[in-house]
């Protein structure tokens, strides 16, 4: 599952965000990848889009890296 | 339906949490035809927030801070409309050193910038569309957060909306003769990413816990919507310079509000 979700996670930061590609890893932050704030407030409408999740704001205090916010997708999909 | 072939510029709509985000879904679900303002980094999640609005809706470029952009989008709801029935001032912003505690501290330069944004902007957009809301004639709504007292961390933001709350009264006084209605509504604190931005928000959101005689959802905006729909309507005619607290009745409040005391069945008299 962690690996699918690593595909779309992969997909969207490319895609909507322009992050390289080679960039995107399971540990890589998202601020190493570039992304601020707002962009994480969009990737989360885009994860909702696409993966059917909802994630809310405490949810995301702690998440860092791409591998936090998959914990957290697979977490809520449970 | 409430604001059916009513023609509604909403601003502030940053994602599908924004009280505009709601207000722009109630006032379509009402009859109401709607555009949107967005700008600069905000202006992809506004998008993204407009694609779930049904039908969706245009958006104007619009930095509140730029004269040129009010004259532009006057422009545009002029050829689109030729008036304006209904404005939401959904705008606000405070640098950080503005916030949490940084009252005594914050530069000048970041404190005209939090009044620029979120007080002055009222007025200049009200007043830039001034000649197509008095077709209407129309109502303007702006959001505020009651500036009576001082909250915690909410510092010159909350300075900002005291000020938000005279030019309110300014707007009305100056708008009156042209029958367009002003007023505010007072929300109660909501998990919006304008209070994300607010750190220690948290400090206070017990008070609506312990003080709202209806209760407070800080996870629900549509409350606030409604009122605002029901501000741009035709039923609220002859109020203009008010503030309509939407916060579950704390502003009414001086303390917590106890449990319905359950009377202790009387003991029986005499033997």
């Amino acid at each position: 599952m962690s690996q699918e979700l690593l595909a779309v996670f992969t997909e969207v930061l490319t895609e909507e965000f322009g992050v390289p590609e080679d960039e995107i890893a399971a540990e890589a932050t998202f601020e190493a990848l570039g992304l601020d704030s707002l962009d994480v407030v969009e990737l989360t409408l885009v994860l909702e889009e696409k993966v059917g999740v909802k994630l809310e704001d405490e949810e995301l205090e702690d998440v860092r890296t791409v591998q936090d916010a998959i914990d957290k997708v697979e977490e809520k999909q449970a | 339906m409430l604001l059916e072939g009513k023609k509604l510029l909403i601003t502030g709509v940053l994602d599908p949490r924004s009280i505009a985000f709601f207000a722009a879904k109630v006032a379509q679900e009402q009859g109401a035809e709607v555009v949107l303002t967005g700008f600069g980094r905000g202006r992809r999640l506004t998008e993204r927030a407009a694609a779930r609005l049904d039908p969706v809706p245009d958006i104007l470029e619009l930095d509140v801070t730029v004269p040129e952009h009010i004259g532009a989008v006057a422009a545009d709801l002029e050829q689109r409309w030729g008036r304006l029935d209904g404005l939401l001032h959904a705008i606000g912003f405070a640098p950080a050193s503005c916030l949490d505690g940084g009252f005594l501290t914050s530069p000048w330069e970041d404190v005209s910038t939090a009044l620029q944004v979120s007080t002055y902007s009222y007025a200049a957009l009200a007043s830039g569309l001034k000649e197509l809301l008095a077709v209407g004639p129309g109502s303007v709504v702006g959001l505020d957060f009651d500036a009576q007292v001082a909250w915690p961390g909410y510092d010159w933001m909350g300075v900002a909306k005291a000020g938000l709350e005279a030019a309110n009264r300014y707007l009305a006084r100056d708008l009156g003769p042209l029958g367009i209605r002003a007023n505010l509504v007072a929300a109660g604190p909501l998990h919006t990413m304008a209070a994300r931005s607010i750190g220690t928000i948290g400090a206070f959101e017990h008070l609506w816990t312990e003080r709202a005689p209806l209760g407070w959802d800080t996870r629900d905006p549509e409350p606030v919507g409604r009122v605002v729909c029901s501000l741009l309507s035709d039923w609220m005619p002859a109020v203009t310079g008010e503030v309509v607290h939407v916060d579950g009745g704390v502003h009414a409040m001086g303390g917590p509000v106890a449990p319905v005391p359950q009377n202790e069945p009387h003991a029986p008299i005499g033997e």
